[in-house]
């Protein structure tokens, strides 16, 4: 059968405008890669991991206080959310048909929804307004309120793809349910597991606008969880609006550091997570 | 494994009602967390709701000095740069999808899948600066006079562009959105019946009539969803859009005029804020906020889920 050439040229007309909106999609983030290398790698130096910031003017400087403050209050704030997302998630994988389970589920779809900013509001009407300061501990809570979520889908979703049987062997092997579930179900899907928590903390690595008036930020290398805290993203947004060269040039060397620890992340929890492997551990040790 | 030991004289069924009143209270914790935040933020307006009332919404003036707030510059701004981006984003990301589901073979989709998730873990900020130091200027100087000589009769497109403003952020908006459209969409073409795809090739469509009647028309209202999704995600953006829009609390016709989202001014303000009122109006900026992208996740949610669910069966 001949297809008449008006069809042959549509199809190729729309074949061609996927290959360039494929295209369009990739160039921004080829663009922000080109940007951050070109400014970012120029500005950094030893010195900008190892000393804190010096007053305008001055040369030199670097962020050290705020990557620390960083790692600090993603720390924290994993500290709380990690078990709790996947004690979550496990009881909505295991115990997911009761009514709990379901205000559950809603409820952690509505965390993933809400806009960041509301989070960081809520931190500050519980901790700034009761302590009557700006504290780290307040900006770690409203990281792990985003690190939570994401904890608890992936384990949820990541327990879902162990096969019922390894369940029933576990039980018919006598041992408590419970055993099942943490001796068996979660220590063999550990890595996988894992993967969830990689991209939660990345996330939260890269979150501004819950710090800005949690944590706050402060030009001093800090460790009182109590008292205001810098951190990666908060330093960036200071310097990059403000009106000083070297305080720009600072923030471009900050946002390569931030990515190159976000993306790194998150490419290694790609490495990480093989629902494949996970499958086929429990298939062979059933 | 001591806590094992102590746990022998317990019988294995009360353990297991032990373990799962633990995860039920851990589960029930994060309920009331959430319960507990719409409570705060009620909590926290309410000054502000009863000076202002229903009238907040309505009206176009912020004025922190006199204690004077009106909320619609904000929504106003909210609204229009990210229709504005889902009107840039959702073509070029459904369009995306459609290439990797249905044309690329599977080694080269996960690659460029990949990127796409890519965008998406971008932190903000870092759109932010691109946006404000690479984007902005590229707008005024490029983009801005391109829209006038074209389109420079609509009202939208006259003014001066000073670079940063409504198109600046649309177009980051855009580009942290497609990840988000991209995903769901590609997830509604794979429940596609495979079998329906087959009878359209087998009658001799061209593999682009295909998609139009096997793919794009039944997957129609999963779409829908997704770019509604997408929509939630611009709302609720924060950092890159308080770097570009400009932050000036006003209503224009131009899309190249600074304008303030309702992220942007707290982001902006709340720190800063001194009176009590401002606070609380700021915190009913934030309540609205919360209620608009529920209301618009829910919605997208429940379509993509009757999509995804439908035809899978």
């Amino acid at each position: 059968m001949k297809l008449s050439k008006s069809r042959v040229i549509k199809n190729l007309i729309f074949k061609g405008l996927l290959v360039l909106s494929a295209l369009l999609v990739i160039l921004p983030l080829i663009l922000v890669f080109i940007f951050l290398l070109q400014k970012g790698s120029t500005s950094i130096s030893l010195d900008f991991f190892l000393n804190d910031p010096k007053p305008v003017g001055e040369i030199g400087g670097g962020m050290r206080h705020a990557i620390l403050g960083t790692l600090i209050m993603v720390s924290i704030g994993s500290l709380i959310a990690v078990p709790v997302g996947t004690l979550c998630g496990v009881y909505l994988s295991e115990y997911g048909k009761s009514k709990i389970a379901t205000a559950l589920r809603f409820t952690i779809d509505l965390l993933t929804g809400v806009p960041s900013i509301v989070v960081g509001i809520f931190s500050y009407l519980i901790f700034v307004v009761s302590f009557k300061s700006f504290s780290a501990l307040a900006g770690a809570f409203a990281l792990s309120i985003i690190i939570l979520p994401i904890v608890t889908r992936t384990t949820e979703e990541i327990l879902k793809l162990i096969p019922r049987h390894v369940r029933e062997a576990g039980l018919a092997l006598g041992l408590p349910r419970w055993r099942v579930i943490f001796n068996i179900i979660l220590k063999g899907s550990r890595n996988s597991l894992m993967t969830g928590v990689i991209l939660a903390i990345s996330r939260a690595a890269g979150e501004t606008a819950p710090l800005l008036f949690t944590a706050f930020g402060s030009m001093y290398m800090s460790y009182n969880v109590t008292g205001p805290m810098a951190s990666l993203p908060v330093q960036i947004y200071n310097y990059a609006i403000s009106p000083y060269k070297e305080w720009q040039q600072q923030a471009w060397a900050g946002s390569f550091t931030l990515i190159i620890i976000v993306l790194g992340l998150n490419l290694s929890a790609k490495f990480l997570f093989n629902s494949k492997k996970l499958k086929k551990f429990f298939v062979r040790k059933s | 494994m001591n806590l094992l030991k102590k746990l022998g004289p317990i019988s294995p069924s009360k353990q297991d009602k032990l373990a799962y009143i633990t995860l039920r209270f851990f589960s029930l914790i994060v309920i009331i967390l959430l319960i507990l935040m719409i409570g705060q933020l009620f909590y926290a307006s309410r000054e502000a709701f009863s000076e202002f009332g229903f009238k907040f919404i309505f009206d176009d003036f912020w004025n922190p000095i006199d204690d004077e707030f009106g909320a619609l510059p904000f929504i106003f701004g909210t609204v229009v740069t990210s229709l504005l981006a889902l009107l840039i984003a959702g073509p070029v990301s459904i369009a995306v999808a459609l290439f990797i589901t249905e044309y690329l073979p599977k080694s080269i989709s996960s690659i460029l899948g990949t990127f796409v998730e890519l965008i998406a873990a971008v932190p903000s900020i870092i759109f932010g600066l691109w946006g404000l130091y690479y984007l902005a200027p590229f707008v005024k100087d490029l983009l801005t006079p391109a829209l006038k000589a074209v389109f420079g009769f609509l009202p939208f497109f006259q003014g001066p562009s000073f670079g940063i403003g409504i198109l600046t952020a649309s177009i980051i908006l855009a580009i942290m959105i497609i990840p988000t459209i991209t995903s769901v969409a590609r997830e509604v073409f794979r429940s596609v019946n495979i079998l329906h795809k087959e009878a359209a090739l087998g009658l001799g469509a061209t593999k682009f009539e295909m998609i139009k009647i096997a793919v794009l028309r039944p997957s129609f209202s999963g779409m829908v969803g997704a770019l509604v999704l997408g929509l939630g995600r611009a709302l609720g953006e924060t950092m890159a859009v308080a770097m570009v829009i400009g932050n000036t609390p006003q209503i224009t016709k131009s899309i190249f005029a600074p304008a303030s989202t309702m992220a942007s001014v707290m982001a902006n303000e709340y720190a800063e804020a001194e009176s009590d009122l401002h606070l609380s109006a700021l915190c009913l900026v934030g309540l609205l906020l919360f209620v608009v992208t529920f209301v618009v996740n829910l919605v997208a949610r429940t379509i993509v889920w009757k999509q995804t669910k439908g035809a899978s069966k």
